[in-house]
C-alpha cells in the first residue's frame, strides 16, 4: 500500500479545520504496522481514507498500485470486498442475523455462491473457535466472542489488507490479550497486511512498524 | 421548580427543528381532518335541517295520512290558519311511444305554505321563482322526466285518463324528497286535476298531506287538538322532527362515514406511538441529566405533557383546517338528502376532531413519554439503564381510548360496544396472524440470497415494528379491495342471483273488474298471461289482543312496519318459491287462517298460533297464524308477507298485481297496455336495480373518500416506522458498505425487506376482505359468495409494489450517507 500526499479538511461552523495533513508512506506485503497518537491526532480518518470509505481533500492511496479514489464509491465497495479486512473497537456486528451468517455476509456480498461462502465462514469460524456458536445472535455473545466473530468475518474473503480499529479496545486485558493473539496469528498464517490503530502499546509492539500521528502529521 | 411551561416550549420548538415531532404532527393532522371533514359535512345538513325546517316541510306542521285526505281543514280555518291539502302516488306517465314512471304530487293553491317553487321555460332556460301551481289541465315536470319522455315544454302527456300540457320544468320544490330515496322524476300538477286522471282507486297508494302555517301560537293549537284525534294510518309532521327519512338517513351516513374516520384515527395513532417510542428514546439521556441536574419526576411529566398539548393544539387548528377544506366532497353526497341550500358548518366538529386529535395524541404518546421522569439520574454513568417502555404495552392505553372513540362515534352505548369489542377483536386476530407470518419467514431465512436475507432479517428482528407496519398497510390496502373488488363481486352476484328469465315487469293497481280483459290483451300480444293475485291492504292493529304501536318497537323496520299497511292477500296453493318453516300450510276446515313471512314474523314478534288483527278499510279482520313461511326474494315473483285462506277476505275491496317477464325487443307492449289500462303502474325491474346501484355508487364515493385519509394514515405509519429504525438502518447501511456491498445490493436488500412487509400486508388485506365479503354476502345480503383470485393477487400486487416503492423511496437517503461518519458515530 503507497500512500501519498494524503489532505483532509474539513469546514465546520468556525471555518475550515485540517484534519490530516501531507501524509506520504508505504507498506508493505505481510508487514504488520501500528497506527499511533492521542484523541483527535486523526488516526481514525486516516483509517477511513486507507480503506476507501472517505474521499480525501488531496493525495493518493494505492492498493497493488491501483488508486482507490479513482475508482466511483460502488468501485471502491466491492475493492473492499476483495481486498480489504475490517475489525472495529465496537464489533460492529449486524444485530439482525447470526454469527455464522455475519460471517458469510461478505462473501455472499462478493458473489461467492451460497455453497462456497458456507463452507468458507464454517471453516474460518472454526479457527478463531466458535464452532459451537453458529447460530447465536451477536446479543447472545460475550463482548470476546463478538470480536472473534468479527474477525472471522474480517479474514473469511481472505483479504490482502486488514484494517483494525481500537480492536481490543472495548474487551478486558485477558480477553483483550488473546484477542491481540488471534490477529497476529491469522495475520500471519493468511499472509496478509496489517494496519492497525491503536492505545494499546503491549499490541503495538508486537507490530513491527509503528505510525505516530500528532495533530494530522505524521510524527517521527 | 416552576418553569414547565416556558421549558415545555423551548423543548417542542427544538424537537421540531431537529425535525423528531413531524410524524406525529402529520399523523394527527390526518386524523383530525378525517373527522372533521365528515363531521363539517354532517353539520351542515343538521342545521339546514335546524334552520330551514319549515321550508323543508312547506309549512309550519304537516298532517300525513294514507287513508284518504285529513279532516282537519275546518279547524284549521277556524284558527285562521293557512292551509294546502296535497297528494302524492307513483304512475306512468305517457308521451308518444314513451312511458316513464313517475312520483306525481298534485297540490293545491297557496301550496307551498312556506319556502318557494321555482321552474324553468325551458330545458337549461332560466329559473325563476313562482307564486303559483300548475293550472288546471297543465304539469310542470323535473328535468329527468323530460329527458326520459324526450318532452320539451308546451308538448302534451298523459296521465291516467287525461291529457296535460306541460307548461315548465320544476327546478326546485322544498319539500322534495330527495333524489337519494325517489325512484321516479317527479311531476307537478293542480289537485283539481286528479278526479279526471282516474288513478285513485281501490289499492291505489297515496300519500294525502295536509299543510298547515301562520302564527305560532294558533299552529300550536292546531297541533294540540288535532294530536288527540289523530286516527290510525295518520301523523303530524312538525319543524323539529321534519323530514324523519332524511334525519335517520342523515345519521346514518354520518355514524358510517364517521366509524370509517375512525380506521384513519386508529393508524394515526399507531403512527404516533411508534413515533413517541423513538422519541422518547432518544431523549432518555436529556432527561437523566435533567434529574442529574435536580430537576424533580414532577418538573419531566410536566415539561413532557404540556409539550404534548401544544402540538395537539397545532395539529388540531391544521387538522380542522384540512378537514374543513376536505369536506366538500361529503357534502355534495350529503347535502343531495335536501334540496336546501346548506348553511355554512358550525364550530362543533371542529372541536370534536380536536378532541380526538387530543385523546389520540394523549392516548398513544404520553404513556412513553410519561415514562421517560422514571429514568434514573445514574444513566448519565451507565447508559444501559433506564430504557423505554416497550412495544405493546404502551400502546393499550391508546387501544382503550380508542374503544372509547369508536363507542362515541357509534352514538349509541350497545352499538359502539359491539363495533369496539368486533373491531379490536379483528384487530387482534389480525395482529395475531401477521406476527404469526412474521414468525414464519424467520425458517426461510436459510434459503435464500444474501439480499433477501439482510430483508427477511430486519423483519424479523423488530416484530411489533413489522407487526404494526404490516396491520396498518393491510387495512389501507383492505379497505381499497373492498370498495373495488369485493363490492363489484357482491353485486355481480346479486345481478347473477336473478334468474335471466325472472320477472323483470311489475304490474300494480289492477282493479278486479279489468281482470278479464287484462287477460285477453296478453293472449293478444301472444305473452303467456301472469298470474294476478289480490290484494287487500290492512293495517295490523294488535297481536293475541294486545294493540300494537310504532312506539312499542325499538327496531327502526319494526315501527315502520307497524305505521304502514300491510299487502294481505289470500291463495289456495302456497306459491313457488316459498317453504312452510313452522305449522302447515292449511289446516281443513279452520276459517281464518294466517301464513306469515318468518323475516317479519321475527321483526315484529310474531309466533305461531298468535291471533292478528287487522284494520281493513275500517273494519276488523282477525285470524291465526297456522304456519311460517320463508320466502326466496331474489326470485322477483310477487310475494307477500301475510297470506290468508280463500275465502276470509274476498268482501274486502282489493286490487291485482302481478310480475311477468316482458323480452327487451317487447317494450312496445308496455305502451300498448298502459294505453289500454291508464291506471296501471308498470315497475320496471331493471331500473329499481339500477337506481339502487347508483346509490351504492354514490356511497362507495364518500366511503373511498374517507379512506383515502386512512390510506394517507397507513403512509404515515410506514414514514414513522422508517424513522424509528432510521439509527439502526444507518448503522447496518454503513457497515455493508465497508464489507463491501454495492448501492445495488443496499438497495435490493431495502426492495426484499419492504417487497415482503407489503406482501405480508396484501395477504391480510386479502385475507380480511374475502373474510368481509364472505360475510357480508352469507349473513347481510344472501348471496352465495363466489371466490375471487384478483382480491389475492391484487392484494399481493397493491401492497408489495406500493409499500416496497415507498419502503425504498424512503431509505435512499441512509444508502447515500457517508458510511464514516456514521461508524465514527457508533
Amino acid at each position: 500500500m503507497q500512500v501519498q500526499g494524503l489532505n483532509k479538511q474539513v469546514t465546520g461552523p468556525e471555518g475550515v479545520l485540517t484534519l490530516l495533513q501531507d501524509i506520504t508512506f508505504n507498506v508493505m506485503p505481510g508487514e504488520a504496522c501500528a497506527v499511533l497518537g492521542a484523541s483527535g491526532s486523526g488516526k481514525t480518518t486516516l483509517l477511513g481514507l486507507l480503506a476507501g470509505l472517505d474521499a480525501p481533500s488531496g493525495g493518493r492511496v494505492l492498493l497493488e498500485g491501483r488508486d482507490l479514489f479513482a475508482l466511483d464509491e460502488d468501485g471502491r465497495a466491492a475493492l473492499r470486498g476483495r481486498m480489504i479486512g475490517f475489525v472495529f473497537q465496537t464489533f460492529q456486528l449486524l444485530p439482525s442475523l447470526t454469527a455464522f451468517e455475519n460471517v458469510m455476509l461478505p462473501l455472499e456480498l462478493a458473489g461467492h455462491s451460497a455453497r462456497q461462502a458456507r463452507a468458507q465462514a464454517g471453516e474460518v469460524l472454526e479457527r478463531v473457535g466458535l464452532a459451537h456458536r453458529l447460530r447465536h445472535y451477536p446479543r447472545q455473545l460475550s463482548g470476546g466472542e463478538q470480536q472473534r466473530v468479527a474477525i472471522a468475518r474480517a479474514f473469511a474473503p481472505q483479504p490482502i489488507l486488514l484494517l483494525a480499529d481500537e480492536p481490543t479496545g472495548n474487551l478486558d486485558q485477558a480477553t483483550g490479550a488473546r484477542i491481540g493473539d488471534l490477529l497476529f496469528e491469522l495475520n500471519r498464517e493468511r499472509d496478509s497486511t496489517l494496519i492497525m490503530v491503536t492505545h494499546d502499546e503491549a499490541l503495538a509492539q508486537r507490530c513491527g512498524r509503528r505510525l505516530k500521528l500528532d495533530a494530522g502529521r505524521l510524527a517521527g | 421548580m416552576s418553569g414547565a411551561l416556558p421549558f415545555s416550549l423551548r423543548l417542542l420548538a427544538r424537537d421540531w427543528r431537529a425535525g423528531e415531532l413531524r410524524v406525529v404532527l402529520i399523523a394527527l393532522v390526518i386524523a383530525v381532518a378525517s373527522v372533521s371533514a365528515v363531521g363539517f359535512a354532517a353539520d351542515r345538513v343538521h342545521q339546514a335541517l335546524r334552520q330551514q325546517g319549515n321550508e323543508l316541510l312547506g309549512a309550519d306542521l304537516v298532517v300525513l295520512s294514507d287513508q284518504g285526505p285529513p279532516r282537519y281543514a275546518e279547524r284549521a280555518q277556524r284558527l285562521n290558519l293557512r292551509h294546502a291539502p296535497t297528494m302524492s302516488f307513483v304512475s306512468m306517465a305517457l308521451a308518444g311511444d314513451a312511458s316513464q314512471l313517475a312520483e306525481v304530487k298534485a297540490v293545491s293553491e297557496h301550496y307551498p305554505l312556506r319556502g318557494e317553487l321555482s321552474i324553468a321555460r325551458e330545458l337549461f332556460g332560466a329559473e325563476q321563482r313562482i307564486r303559483a301551481i300548475p293550472a288546471p289541465g297543465t304539469v310542470w315536470a323535473d328535468a329527468r322526466l323530460l329527458q326520459q319522455l324526450k318532452l320539451k315544454t308546451g308538448d302534451t302527456l298523459t296521465l291516467g285518463a287525461a291529457q296535460f300540457t306541460l307548461a315548465a320544468l320544476l327546478t326546485h320544490e322544498p319539500d322534495r324528497a330527495s333524489d337519494v330515496f325517489s325512484i321516479a322524476p317527479r311531476l307537478l300538477m293542480n289537485l283539481d286535476d286528479v278526479p279526471a286522471t282516474g288513478l285513485v282507486q281501490t289499492g291505489s297508494r297515496i300519500r294525502y298531506r295536509l299543510l298547515v302555517a301562520g302564527e305560532a301560537e294558533k299552529v300550536r293549537q292546531f297541533h294540540a287538538a288535532v294530536e288527540n284525534s289523530l286516527q290510525p294510518g295518520e301523523r303530524l309532521e312538525t319543524v323539529e322532527d321534519a323530514r324523519p327519512e332524511v334525519r335517520s338517513a342523515l345519521e346514518r351516513a354520518e355514524r358510517f362515514l364517521g366509524l370509517a374516520a375512525l380506521v384513519s384515527v386508529l393508524l394515526a395513532g399507531a403512527a404516533v406511538a411508534t413515533a413517541a417510542r423513538r422519541y422518547s428514546a432518544r431523549h432518555l439521556d436529556t432527561c437523566a441529566m435533567l434529574r442529574c441536574l435536580g430537576a424533580p419526576q414532577a418538573f419531566i411529566s410536566r415539561s413532557f405533557f404540556y409539550q404534548m398539548l401544544w402540538l395537539g393544539a397545532a395539529a388540531g387548528v391544521l387538522g380542522c383546517a384540512v378537514g374543513y377544506a376536505a369536506h366538500n366532497l361529503l357534502t355534495d353526497l350529503l347535502g343531495r338528502l335536501i334540496a336546501a341550500p346548506l348553511p355554512p358548518p358550525s364550530a362543533l366538529p371542529a372541536l370534536s376532531g380536536f378532541a380526538v386529535g387530543l385523546v389520540t395524541l394523549l392516548g398513544f404518546a404520553l404513556p412513553p413519554l410519561l415514562a421517560l421522569k422514571n429514568v434514573p439520574a445514574l444513566r448519565v454513568l451507565r447508559r444501559e439503564l433506564g430504557l423505554p417502555v416497550r412495544g405493546l404495552t404502551a400502546r393499550l392505553a391508546g387501544i382503550v381510548l380508542l374503544g372509547g372513540l369508536i363507542i362515541w362515534q357509534a352514538g349509541d352505548f350497545k352499538l359502539g360496544v359491539t363495533i369496539a369489542a368486533g373491531a379490536l377483536g379483528a384487530l387482534a386476530v389480525l395482529a395475531f396472524t401477521a406476527w404469526l407470518l412474521v414468525r414464519g419467514l424467520a425458517r426461510l431465512r436459510s434459503r435464500v440470497g444474501v439480499a433477501w436475507r439482510f430483508g427477511l432479517a430486519n423483519i424479523v428482528r423488530r416484530p411489533v415494528n413489522s407487526v404494526t407496519q404490516i396491520l396498518a398497510f393491510g387495512i389501507g390496502i383492505m379497505a381499497l379491495l373492498l370498495l373495488t373488488l369485493v363490492r363489484g363481486d357482491l353485486l355481480a352476484s346479486w345481478q347473477e342471483s336473478v334468474p335471466a328469465d325472472a320477472p323483470n315487469r311489475f304490474i300494480i293497481n289492477i282493479q278486479p273488474q279489468q281482470l278479464p280483459a287484462l287477460r285477453d290483451f296478453f293472449t293478444q300480444q301472444a305473452v303467456p298471461a301472469p298470474e294476478f293475485y289480490p290484494m287487500v291492504r290492512g293495517r295490523l292493529m294488535s297481536i293475541n289482543g294486545k294493540p300494537v304501536s310504532p312506539a312499542d318497537y325499538q327496531d327502526e323496520r319494526a315501527a315502520r312496519l307497524i305505521e304502514r299497511e300491510f299487502n294481505l292477500s289470500w291463495m289456495e296453493h302456497l306459491p313457488q318459491d316459498n317453504r312452510i318453516i313452522a305449522g302447515a300450510w292449511r289446516h281443513e276446515n279452520a276459517a281464518g287462517q294466517l301464513s306469515v313471512e318468518d323475516g317479519i314474523a321475527a321483526t315484529l314478534g310474531i309466533k305461531l298460533g298468535d291471533v292478528l288483527s287487522f284494520n281493513i278499510a275500517g273494519e276488523t279482520f282477525t285470524a291465526n297464524v297456522t304456519s311460517l313461511r320463508e320466502v326466496d326474494w331474489d326470485s322477483f315473483r310477487v310475494n307477500f308477507f301475510v297470506i290468508a285462506a280463500p275465502g276470509a277476505l274476498e268482501d274486502y275491496p282489493a286490487s291485482y298485481i302481478t310480475s311477468f317477464y316482458l323480452p327487451e325487443r317487447r317494450q312496445t307492449l308496455l305502451i300498448a297496455l298502459v294505453k289500454s289500462f291508464p291506471n296501471l303502474t308498470v315497475i320496471d325491474v331493471a331500473v329499481v336495480m339500477t337506481q339502487v346501484r347508483a346509490i351504492i355508487e354514490r356511497i362507495t364515493l364518500a366511503v373511498e373518500y374517507v379512506f383515502g385519509f386512512t390510506l394517507l394514515a397507513g403512509l404515515v405509519v410506514l414514514y414513522a416506522a422508517l424513522q424509528a429504525t432510521r439509527d439502526e438502518r444507518l448503522q447496518d447501511t454503513a457497515l455493508l458498505r465497508t464489507l463491501g456491498a454495492s448501492r445495488r445490493q443496499l438497495v435490493a436488500g431495502l426492495a426484499a425487506e419492504f417487497l415482503l412487509l407489503g406482501s405480508l400486508a396484501g395477504l391480510m388485506a386479502a385475507l380480511a376482505a374475502s373474510a368481509l365479503g364472505y360475510l357480508l354476502a352469507g349473513y347481510v345480503l344472501h348471496l352465495p359468495y363466489v371466490f375471487n383470485v384478483w382480491i389475492w393477487l391484487a392484494g399481493l400486487l397493491a401492497g408489495g409494489i406500493g409499500v416496497a416503492a415507498a419502503g425504498v423511496l424512503g431509505l435512499l437517503p441512509t444508502v447515500r450517507h457517508p458510511p464514516l461518519t456514521t461508524l465514527r458515530n457508533a
